[in-house]
């Protein structure tokens, strides 16, 4: 930290900032033109997939299909030229205006999103640090006493949760909590009847519903920053400074947290960051399971009922959501590793 | 290679236990080849029936005999995840390769388009491709779509190793010696890189079939090709927990499960292995 002028450190600082900000820039274009590229140069027209997935039921006048087809195209942004389409694309993206919900009608889609938006943030924030708070304490740990017969068996439990898909674990908790032993509730984000304000009841039933959820984002999520932990405190204990702080007696602790444990956090703190995206994907799927109204379960159910606006809407926050977590974590890093100041 | 594999039996328990679960699904994928019944026919086999000496796994409500559907669904699994790895390994190699041997702005190029790639949460634009698509999405386009999007964290990798060969005396040697960018990079560099790209092989197959799961399940892709998840996802359409069919779901997750712990096992042994450190460390300090 007392490296060089202040001002130098402060200008490094924004630098750096400014850095992790043409990147967050970087990933919301390139994910939204992706967005742009499967929608609009497809070989399939999705326009006339509808129709003819409205059409197939019966008779239908060829007036209206004609109108239905403006419409649509209006809808799907397909009128104009190609230019035209791709400003009026990122028109509609920045002024978050993906027009009205097909399967909600008439509530816009921006609505749909903003009332899911709190769950998703909410579990996925919640369970992301619990998982990474726990997975490194007991890597840690892990690590350091390498003879301990019950960290050890953590370590294989890890090992062998860790590969597994989000969608697996959550089938199964469902399982063991739906059927096998019904004690926790299993799908929704609440009890049905309660008004959703502040009261105490409504809290206690939020948490009791977000227990299964958690449990299984938490589960995997535990392993990977576990075995991750392990492996790089052995290697920090195999570093000089280790073995000095031991033979200068500090306390066996105070190494494990303050030498070992301060210096092999840093890249996970870097590993959060690229993993927050694979993160999103499996508390997608896991909404999904227990019917918990997020994200997640808006944009699953928003398939299944053909609703282009929202879909597309809930892929682009999701792009706008995982880029903002990863430059909030960016923008934390130079908390821990003060070297950023200066390079 | 035999000596290799030796080793690695012998001293390393997670290869050991990897080997065996991959042997076994490997054996239940090849049964496919054998199968009495054809994938696709439904009501073959009376339904619902449990597991019995004659149908092992039981049958399906569709009248399947859920034996020989998960020999072929986790063929297909299988098949999707190596066609995946592999499409994304020729990428990984070619961006990893030049990036770590090129430097400069072409390095920093690609690799702000590989961070973004590691950022941005690909299930949802996979949906939004199945949206677009519907039932043109067939399996071949589902696996390069993947492949597109699954380099990127591999090819870091790969640079960062090619960085450090580039700074060792060997490739200024080839530099001089009139080697061609091409040839240092395919014959002196690839060789070196090849063991990183073998275990992230294996993590990658993890990775793109427990997407291709995830998608299965929500009938998000082709269902009419037999995967462990589209299994799941026909159990699921006839409510076979619920029925009291357990064994439609039981045996294609324990399938895919094995099929996941073995090969994650093989590729943290492969790591383990590729690492002097810990390689002198398993294998007892003799070699």
């Amino acid at each position: 930290m007392s490296s060089g002028v202040p001002g130098a450190s402060m200008s490094g600082y924004a630098a750096y900032v400014g850095r992790r900000f043409g990147q967050f820039l970087l990933v919301v274009f390139i994910g939204i033109n992706v967005a742009y590229v499967i929608t609009h140069a497809s070989p399939i027209d999705p326009v006339e997939q509808s129709i003819s997935a409205v059409s197939s039921y019966g008779n239908t006048a060829p007036g209206a299909i004609e109108q239905m087809r403006n419409s649509l195209r209006d809808l799907y942004g397909l009128s104009g030229t190609p230019s035209e389409q791709y400003v009026l694309f990122w028109k509609r993206i920045l002024r978050a205006d993906f027009g009205p919900s097909m399967s909600a009608f008439p509530t816009p889609v921006a609505t749909l999103i903003g009332r899911a938006l709190p769950w998703t943030v909410g579990l996925l924030s919640v369970s992301t640090i619990v998982a990474w708070g726990l997975g490194n304490l007991l890597g840690g740990l892990a690590g350091y006493y390498r003879q301990n017969r019950g960290l050890k068996l953590m370590g294989v439990i890890a090992m062998g949760l860790h590969p597994i898909p989000y969608y697996i674990v959550a089938m199964l908790l469902l399982i063991v909590f739906g059927f096998v032993w019904p004690v926790l509730p299993i799908t929704g984000g609440s009890t049905m009847n309660l008004p959703q304000t502040w009261t105490l009841e409504f809290v206690l039933s939020v948490l009791q519903h977000a227990i299964l959820p958690a449990l299984s984002l938490i589960l995997i999520g535990v392993g990977s920053w576990f075995l991750g932990m392990r492996a790089l405190v052995s290697n920090v204990l195999a570093e000089e400074f280790v073995l000095y702080a031991e033979l200068a007696g500090v306390k066996p602790w105070r190494i494990l947290t303050f030498y070992v444990m301060r210096n092999a956090i840093v890249p996970q703190v870097t590993g959060l960051a690229m993993s927050l995206g694979g993160i999103f994907n499996g508390a997608v799927i896991t909404e999904k399971v227990f019917g918990y109204p997020g994200l997640g379960s808006l944009l699953v159910d928003a398939v299944y009922a053909g609703d282009y606006g929202l879909v597309l809407g809930v892929t682009t926050i999701s792009i706008l959501g995982v880029s903002v977590g990863v430059l909030v974590i960016d923008l934390m890093y130079p908390l821990l590793d003060p070297r950023v100041k200066i390079s | 290679m035999a000596v290799l594999l030796r080793n690695l039996l012998r001293h390393s328990p997670e290869f050991r236990i990897g080997a065996v679960l991959i042997a076994l699904v490997l054996l239940l994928a090849m049964l496919a080849s054998v199968s009495p019944y054809p994938p696709d026919i439904v009501y073959v086999v009376p339904p619902d029936l449990p597991p019995s000496p004659t149908y092992w796994f039981g049958t399906t409500s569709r009248g399947q005999d859920v034996f020989w559907q998960l020999s072929f669904a986790i063929r297909n699994t299988l098949l999707f995840g190596c066609t995946v790895a592999l499409t994304s390994r020729v990428i990984a190699l070619t961006v990893g390769l030049i990036s770590g041997y090129k430097g400069g702005w072409i390095d920093r190029a690609l690799m702000s388009v590989n961070d973004t790639l590691i950022v941005i949460p690909l299930l949802p634009i996979l949906v939004l491709f199945y949206f677009v698509m519907r039932d043109q999405i067939s399996w071949l386009m589902l696996a390069l779509i993947m492949a597109c999007f699954g380099w990127a964290y591999d090819a870091r990798l790969i640079r960062s190793v090619v960085m450090s060969l580039r700074a060792r005396e060997f490739t200024q040697t080839c530099l001089f010696s009139g080697m061609s960018t091409r040839q240092i990079l395919t014959e002196e560099h690839l060789p070196y890189v090849l063991p990183i790209v073998f275990s992230t092989t294996m993590n990658n197959m993890v990775w793109s079939i427990g997407l291709e799961v995830t998608l299965a399940v929500l009938g998000f892709t082709d269902i009419d090709t037999p995967t462990i998840g589209g299994m799941i996802y026909w159990a699921n359409q006839h409510a076979a927990m619920v029925a009291g069919v357990w064994w439609w779901i039981a045996f294609p997750t324990l399938a895919v499960v094995m099929a996941f712990i073995g090969l994650f096992l093989l590729a943290v042994s492969a790591n383990a292995y590729i690492d002097p450190r810990s390689r002198l460390w398993t294998t007892g300090g003799g070699s």
